[in-house]
């Protein structure tokens, strides 16, 4: 299969530093989308959820970036940080947009991204023999589980709404 | 500047152009936008570089979002469009967009005629099996039991098998791609692009609101087992008997691309006059 | 009698007869002495071994339409010809040659009243090795239009030079027996003496000098579709776009055809289609694509008898409307119409420039009779326009595509020019070229393709006006020439006319059309179509200043020169 298949290879601190910013970066790019799509299908409460999740996740990324001093990172990644078949762990799936989706939907998208990177960075704890890529990345398992319980304390402000939320009275448009 | 530093200094984001897309959120086109702009970051073309042309329907929306030079003209005649730039300025990368309604049904016979001509241009259907824009009438690739409100109960009419027809008719690179897997479809449409001649890329791309049924494409899909041929012959088995849902690079021919050349155009016009003279 | 300034001359006969060879023979000996001529075919459906008629013209001066009856008939055989009706028009004036073996005379010869001698046309061939009847026709017609052995053989040993010398010896011999055949035929037509020019002269058709205004223009690339009776235009442009650099690719429909130009001038190339009615018919949506995207093409729409596929090789005028107003929406474009084989060059090349300076579709109305009719002309003088295609140069900032620039024509961006990206649309946009809803957009973009055509001054070129008469006629396309004659032929008898034939259709010219009608007491108005088209779209669009007579009627005859000059003295 082409080189894209499969995961970016981890050879030292500077490839894992550099796919952690591809992967803070990758979910701030798909937030924004998707809150682009909810600006334009006018479902504002969306938009500020996908925003906020951006803006955090743009945090993170830039909490990386500082973490690898002079080296540049943003370069790096962008040579070696393609991921394959399976995607940029932490981006929310694209295709579970719904036009009526509401912040428990979001939520459970921005979990599931989180569960993802979580599962991703503990397999390079698990398989890592380079001991200050093994440190990095235990730091950053633990960084994605602080991530996903709080996605699980914002879930209790927004309990999964009724099977009915998806409902729209009115019919489709045929716009051209 | 050099190849390198060309291939370097292109993002995805240096394609897109600053229009947020309009398509239902879910849509697979979403994601075919993001393979055609990391394809050609990929390739490194300078966005004035490349021509988008397309038809309507949802799929024909994609030249706007893209920051290259675009054509969104009549419906189902992009092919023919797209010849007429590509054989006057064979300096451009021209590319196609298509949906199986423009590109299959209204817009078929170009299609033969695209893949005979084999000008040096890259055709991409955005294939949801369904007209999406006008609410939902089946396509030439809809299941004929797929019920709508034009056709109660299914058309009851077989679908037509786009890269089978795209074999016969001489296309020289064909493909299959799934939408969800915008890695995978960007290095299969830079292939294409690269692949001189006519090159088609079937994309399977989920309608979410009049085909949610095709969200289980995702489970479907898988790469093809074996890689690409160029025996017409072997493709033609492998493309009549597959399932539909194998993905990759299927047949890459090597038909030269057809190019008639272009010549000086500052010569002295009297010349033609003499067949009319006295 | 006077010699006379014009003769005409049918040669009939079917499948192999050779007829249409030996009338363009005629016509090319008389034009390297000098005369000027007009050579039209007409013919039954078969593609090969069909009834065949060639209808020459020969004069001292430009021949733009064909007489009210022909002068010398020469039948070389009958077969089918009163299909031909009333097509070769004879009278008691009229010498008929006929071959006792070809058959009987059609009723259109017989009930003419004209003279008929009988000559063994075949038989005379028969008794020459490699001998064919239609030379012993040349030889006839030669000798009774005055010219001479040695002018009829300079022109065989040039036009069958490759043949061999067996060949060219049997025409020979075959031309030889028809002027002795022709020895004692008493003809009292006389061609008078050609008027002597310096002016280097062309033999063409219509459609060929068509083809070449394109090229004048600046059209480099065409696609082609074929279709009777505009192939000629692409069977010419194929190998001479490609002497000028330019390409012609074969299209699979006229749907692809229309949308190939766009392409190519969408890119910066100038491009060009020729078809007819049923062609242009499914041109018609991307022609509105071309309207709305600004892109600039030309279609030329060579006409035929209609609706549908109607009397694909015979001229009609029928096309004005679909042209005018056969695009949905508001869609304003250029139509023009040429008036003459000659004029079919100036008024493409015209039309050419047009479209690019106006970034908008040009379409050109010829017809099957310009089209398909080969004639002497004079060399048509190089004519160059000022101004092209506006080109955005040195984009910086936001381009945009649809700006509603002074004069509503705004600088186009090309494929490949850094900055100016930007998506052709054939839905309402900003002048960004973003797609649009929105009331204001859609009258803004709206106001500028109609300001961009309406303020433009198209100068004198709109029309032919000739004559100063308080009769006016006013006509177009082909009939021009008829209505020319019909007007002189009225001066002859004392009746001033006027003759209006506008060579731009759209956007109309109310204003110089009053300027031109100005002092007019009746308004005759000559047309080629059953429903009045153009009747209909002069009292649309003008304040027409005087009563009005409709003079139309459909194909496949010709309206003459003698039909209009009735019109006139009907009403004088």
């Amino acid at each position: 299969m082409s080189k894209s298949s499969g995961q970016p290879k981890i050879s030292g601190l500077n490839d894992l530093l550099a796919v952690a910013y591809q992967i803070e970066s990758d979910a701030v790019e798909r937030y924004n989308l998707l809150a682009d799509q909810m600006e334009t299908h006018n479902n504002p409460e969306l938009v500020k959820i996908f925003r906020d999740l951006a803006r955090a996740e743009g945090i993170h990324g830039e909490e990386i970036r500082r973490l690898a001093g002079s080296f540049d990172v943003v370069s790096h990644a962008r040579e070696m940080a393609r991921f394959g078949r399976m995607g940029s762990p932490e981006e929310a799936e694209l295709d579970a947009a719904h036009y009526l989706m509401t912040p428990w939907h979001a939520l459970q998208l921005s979990l599931a991204g989180e569960e993802r990177a979580l599962a991703y960075f503990a397999r390079i704890v698990e398989t890592a023999t380079d001991p200050k890529v093994k440190a990095l990345a235990e730091e950053l398992v633990e960084e994605e589980a602080e991530h996903v319980n709080l996605v699980h304390r914002l879930l209790r402000r927004y309990p999964k709404p009724a099977d009915s939320w998806a409902d729209d009275p009115d019919p489709p448009a045929s716009p051209e | 500047m050099s190849g390198l530093t060309t291939r370097l200094a292109c993002k995805p984001a240096d394609y897109k152009s600053d229009l947020k897309p309009i398509w239902c959120p879910g849509c697979g086109d979403y994601h075919v936008l993001m393979s055609f702009t990391r394809a050609f970051a990929q390739l490194g073309l300078p966005s004035e570089s490349i021509a988008v042309v397309s038809g309507i329907g949802c799929s024909s929306r994609i030249p706007a979002y893209t920051n290259c030079y675009g054509f969104h003209g009549v419906h189902g005649r992009s092919l023919a469009l797209a010849a007429g730039l590509k054989v006057t300025r064979p300096d451009l990368t021209v590319v196609v967009a298509s949906g199986d309604g423009d590109g299959y049904s209204i817009g078929g016979n170009h299609f033969l005629h695209a893949c005979r001509r084999n000008i040096d241009m890259t055709y991409v259907v955005m294939d949801n099996r369904i007209y999406g824009m006008t609410k939902g009438q089946p396509s030439p690739t809809t299941e004929p039991e797929f019920d709508t409100a034009l056709t109660p109960g299914g058309t009851g009419v077989a679908p037509f098998h786009p890269l089978v027809v795209a074999l016969a008719s001489g296309a020289n690179f064909i493909a299959r791609c799934f939408s969800g897997d915008p890695n995978e479809t960007a290095d299969v449409l830079a292939e294409a692009i690269r692949h001189p001649g006519f090159s088609f890329v079937e994309i399977l791309s989920p309608c979410v609101t009049f085909r949610p049924d095709e969200k289980e494409w995702k489970e479907l899909v898988r790469p093809a087992s074996v890689p690409a041929t160029s025996d017409q012959g072997k493709a033609a088995r492998r493309l009549m008997t597959d399932d539909g849902f194998n993905l990759g690079i299927l047949y890459r021919g090597n038909r030269p691309p057809f190019q008639p050349a272009v010549g000086a155009r500052d010569v002295d016009l009297t010349e033609l006059e003499k067949d009319f003279e006295l | 009698m006077a010699a006379s300034p014009s003769i005409s001359i049918a040669i009939v006969g079917s499948g192999g007869a050779g007829a249409l060879t030996t009338v363009n023979f005629l016509l090319e000996v008389a034009c390297a002495a000098g005369w000027h001529g007009l050579f039209t075919r007409t013919l039954g459906p078969q593609i090969r071994g069909g009834e065949a008629a060639g209808l020459l013209r020969l004069a001292v001066h430009p021949v733009e339409c064909l007489p009210d009856q022909f002068d010398l008939i020469i039948g070389i055989d009958w077969l089918n010809a009163h299909r031909f009706g009333n097509e070769i028009k004879a009278g008691p004036q009229t010498l008929v040659i006929s071959d006792p073996r070809g058959g009987e005379p059609p009723p259109m010869v017989t009930q003419s009243g004209a003279r008929v001698v009988e000559v063994e046309m075949k038989e005379i061939a028969k008794s020459i090795s490699g001998g064919r009847p239609n030379m012993i026709a040349l030889g006839i017609a030669s000798r009774l239009l005055g010219f001479t052995t040695e002018q009829v053989f300079a022109l065989i040993a040039k036009q069958l030079g490759d043949k061999g010398t067996a060949a060219i010896e049997a025409s020979r011999a075959g031309i030889k027996a028809g002027f002795e055949a022709a020895a004692g035929i008493g003809f009292e037509a006389e061609l008078a003496k050609p008027v002597p020019s310096e002016a280097r002269r062309w033999l063409l058709s219509g459609n060929e000098a068509a083809a070449l205004g394109a090229i004048r223009g600046g059209v480099r690339f065409a696609a082609a579709y074929p279709i009777t009776p505009a192939t000629e235009i692409l069977e010419w442009l194929s190998p001479n776009l490609t002497k000028v650099g330019g390409i012609l690719l074969q299209a699979e429909d006229e749907l692809a055809a229309i949308n190939m130009i766009i392409g190519s001038s969408y890119g910066g190339t100038p491009a060009l289609t020729a078809t007819s009615g049923p062609g242009l018919s499914l041109m018609i949506e991307a022609i509105g694509l071309a309207t709305a995207a600004e892109i600039p093409i030309v279609v030329i729409d060579v006409m035929r008898g209609g609706p549908s596929t109607g009397i694909p090789t015979k001229s009609e005028q029928t096309d004005l409307n679909i042209a005018i107003y056969g695009l949905h929406g508001d869609a304003p474009h250029l139509v023009l119409a040429p008036q003459s084989v000659s004029d079919s060059l100036f008024t493409t090349q015209w039309a050419t420039f047009l479209a690019e300076a106006l970034q908008t579709p040009a379409i050109v109305l010829s017809d099957q009779f310009m089209g398909q009719s080969r004639a002497a002309i004079e060399r048509p003088a190089d004519v160059a326009f000022i101004g092209a295609r506006s080109v955005a140069a040195n984009i910086s900032g936001s381009y945009k595509r649809y700006a509603l620039a002074p004069g509503g024509v705004s600088a186009m961006a090309l494929p490949g020019m850094p900055g100016g990206q930007y998506t052709a649309d054939g839905l309402t946009h900003t002048e960004l070229g973003i797609p649009t809803s929105g009331a204001g957009d859609h009258l803004a973009q709206l106001d500028k393709r109609r300001d961009k055509l309406d303020r433009f001054n198209f100068g004198d070129h709109w029309a032919s006006i000739e004559g100063s008469g308080d009769l006016a006629i006013i006509t177009w396309g082909s009939l021009t020439g008829a209505a020319r004659e019909a007007a002189a032929r009225a001066a002859a008898d004392g009746v001033n006319v006027r003759m209006i034939a506008p060579r731009l259709l759209a956007p109309v010219q109310p204003e110089r059309l009053a300027a031109a009608l100005e002092g007019v007491r009746r308004i005759l108005v000559v047309e080629q179509t059953h429903g009045g088209q153009f009747h209909r779209y002069l009292r649309a669009h003008h304040d027409l200043p005087a009563p009005v007579r409709a003079f139309h009627r459909p194909g496949p005859l010709p309206i003459t020169a003698g039909e209009i000059h009735r019109a006139i003295i009907d009403w004088s």
